[in-house]
């Protein structure tokens, strides 16, 4: 019994991260279907910035996780001046190359400013403590993204379902002509979007970075578990990654307790078989 | 005057003889293959400085040659790449001499290659044992995953260590490092409880370390590759309550000194078998440690560093001697003994492997507040293992 809870715990809390990292991608590349693989180089620049800010700045945590989620914002608010609004009008080939450069150029950049080691984000000593949940002890880290990510998905669904804003970007991508004919600011619509994607990306990128390190490679690395779990989940349903996440979570998880030499192959099984039956995911809209 | 110049010719051609190789405007040059670009190109620069900081210590010559190292970039593991690169070296650069070699399919790949073109090749890393028995022309001045593994089984037995879990990474040198160890620790009379292969791209090791945990073995040996995996390996070691229950990790290359930062206090305590530590205690380390720290300020030395640095040793033993005429150059470092940063170290005669000291070494903070590994045992004199009881 406590192994079932110990493979629960940890695969919410894994779940939880994969959520964080890749909600961002429910939002560009589901919502604004941009197909958006440079996704990872916002959370790079994020955790880049943070342990920037951390190590060399001498900033505290605090402070420091909304400034790189800020820089970040503001640096994929230029990007998507100078190259994404010419990137939503191209084929969607184009999208994977054009992003995918813009990927390598990001990870060049850190590579030369910081190097290709780990960038470690100093994170306050009570995260790395441990507390008891009875049954086992679990990291005060991933207790905090447990938490982060149920604020995020509360938040994203308040702004997208409930504000001007998300009726206005909803309208903006189901029919971008009609909604710039009624007088929505789509351009400004898509650019606060955009960097809204970012900053969650970035925050994703900082909270996650105990369990995946930040490096200059990031992007690529884990290029592979953004895009599945945003294609499981559904294209553009925030619930839909957010099951998404957390169901691959426990799978991956238990399958690495159970059958390790088996690696992470029930991640793709499952990923295969739900496509398979549901090609829009889980939660898809049409 | 007829015999006058003839006397003088004579004696310029008896000049020129001695002075020969001084004289005439030749050039040695050795390619290094390493990775300079890409998630590997750490290597790349480790190896360049080590072998720089050799030259300025050394001079830019050996025995009158004059020694250029023409250095290209392999990126990853890329045997094709590879074999291609020492084909242009050879023909188009003409070297003589070959280092370099991070990935054990990348040397394994120009095998044939340095076979017949004669080309002697210093492998800085590459750990496979295998790799020096497919060319004579093969000289490894790293180390192998055997020749640090049995030691670390050895010495656990005897602290008292009885029964241990394995845990490593899905890959070659994982593989080497599990059979190596289970062999030498059931040899001894220790059980070897789970053995658990953890996949090469996984970053969460919290449902292994549940695993291993539920077992209570007294240690944990892992291997992993340095970087991501380590470092959030021997977090999750911490954080999943594996230290507070006692169970000692026991490892070899993960605390390397370009990642010991980035783990921070985590890694204090963590006891690892090495064969370098980048806080050895000796007078051969020091200036080399200052003249890295001088070259390139920020740098530290790693195994690669120490792998390059011996390399360039080797190569200039041999270049030397023989100069060009390389053929036989490899008889030159056979069973050749000198004091590296290391410790003491000797060529292998026979497999053409570097014999040396192990250290167990402990990850603590040294007098400036760096993370160091910390040496507090030796085993001496050790060969690779893996083609000794292979």
């Amino acid at each position: 019994m406590s192994v079932f809870f110990g493979i629960l715990v940890d695969g919410v809390s894994y779940g939880m991260i994969l959520f964080m990292i890749s909600v961002g991608l429910t939002i560009t590349m589901g919502l604004m279907r941009v197909i958006n693989l440079a996704h990872g180089s916002f959370a790079l620049i994020g955790g880049a910035t943070a342990h920037w800010l951390t190590s060399e700045m001498g900033v505290g945590y605090y402070a420091a996780v909304p400034l790189a989620v800020l820089a970040t914002m503001m640096v994929a608010m230029v990007l998507e001046k100078v190259f994404y609004r010419k990137i939503y009008q191209f084929t969607e080939l184009q999208q994977v190359l054009a992003t995918i450069g813009i990927t390598f150029l990001c990870i060049a950049t850190v590579n030369y400013l910081l190097g290709s080691t780990i960038l470690p984000i100093k994170i306050p000593e009570v995260f790395t403590e441990s507390i008891s949940l009875g049954f086992r002890s679990m990291p005060v880290h991933r207790l905090v993204v447990i938490v982060m990510g149920l604020v995020v998905v509360v938040a994203l669904f308040l702004l997208l379902e409930r504000t001007n804003f998300g009726i206005q970007l909803r309208a903006a991508v189901d029919n971008r002509t009609m909604a710039d004919a009624l007088g929505i600011d789509t351009v400004r619509i898509f650019a606060l979007s955009f960097s809204l994607g970012a900053g969650l990306a970035a925050f994703g990128g900082i909270l996650g970075a105990e369990l995946l390190p930040v490096e200059a490679y990031y992007p690529l690395r884990y290029m592979v578990l953004f895009l599945v779990v945003v294609a499981v989940g559904g294209m553009g349903s925030i619930a839909g990654s957010f099951l998404a996440a957390i169901g691959l979570g426990i799978i991956d998880t238990a399958a690495r307790y159970i059958v390790p030499e088996y690696g992470t192959i029930f991640f793709f099984v499952v990923m295969m078989l739900v496509l398979a039956l549901r090609p829009r995911g889980l939660l898809g809209r049409i | 005057m007829k015999k006058l110049f003839a006397a003088l010719s004579a004696a310029s051609a008896i000049g020129l003889a001695s002075a020969g190789p001084a004289l005439a405007d030749h050039t040695v040059k050795v390619g290094i293959i390493a990775p300079f670009s890409g998630p590997f190109a750490i290597w790349g620069k480790q190896f360049q400085e080590a072998i720089e900081v050799y030259v300025a210590q050394n001079g830019e010559s050996a025995g009158g040659h004059r020694i250029e190292f023409v250095y290209k970039d392999s990126g990853g593991p890329n045997p094709s790449g590879t074999k291609a690169l020492a084909q242009e070296l050879v023909i188009s650069d003409g070297v003589d001499y070959l280092g370099g070699f991070v990935f054990t399919p990348n040397a394994l790949a120009v095998a044939p290659l340095i076979d017949e073109a004669q080309i002697p090749t210093v492998i800085f890393n590459a750990a496979t044992s295998i790799i020096v028995e497919k060319s004579d022309y093969f000289v490894r001045t790293s180390f192998s995953l055997w020749q640090v593994s049995v030691p670390m089984a050895e010495w656990a037995y005897a602290q008292g260590i009885r029964t241990a879990a394995i845990s490593v990474t899905d890959y070659g040198p994982g593989n080497d490092a599990e059979i190596a160890f289970k062999t030498a620790f059931e040899a001894l009379g220790g059980t070897v409880v789970d053995t658990i292969k953890m996949p090469l791209a996984t970053t969460d090791f919290a449902p292994f370390m549940q695993r291993i945990k539920d077992q209570s073995p007294d240690a944990v040996f892992g291997f992993l590759p340095a970087g991501p995996p380590s470092f959030a390996y021997i977090k999750a070691y911490n954080e999943n309550g594996l230290r507070e229950a006692g169970i000692e990790f026991l490892g070899t290359g993960e605390m390397d000194e370009t990642t010991l930062e980035a783990i921070g206090d985590a890694a204090i305590g963590i006891t690892t078998a090495y064969h370098y530590s980048g806080a050895h205690p000796s007078e051969m380390n020091q200036a080399f440690t200052d003249k890295i720290d001088e070259m390139f300020p920020g740098s530290v030395t790693n195994l690669a560093s120490v792998g390059a640095y011996d390399g360039a040793h080797i190569l200039y033993q041999m270049i030397g001697a023989v100069g060009s005429e390389r053929t036989e150059a490899v008889d030159v470092v056979r069973g050749l003994a000198w004091e590296s940063p290391r410790g003491p170290v000797s060529i292998d005669p026979v497999t053409r492997h570097i014999t040396q000291n192990v250290y167990i070494r402990r990850v603590a903070r040294d007098e400036n507040g760096r993370l160091v590994n910390e040496e507090f045992d030796v085993i001496e004199a050790v060969p690779d293992l893996g083609l000794v009881e292979n």
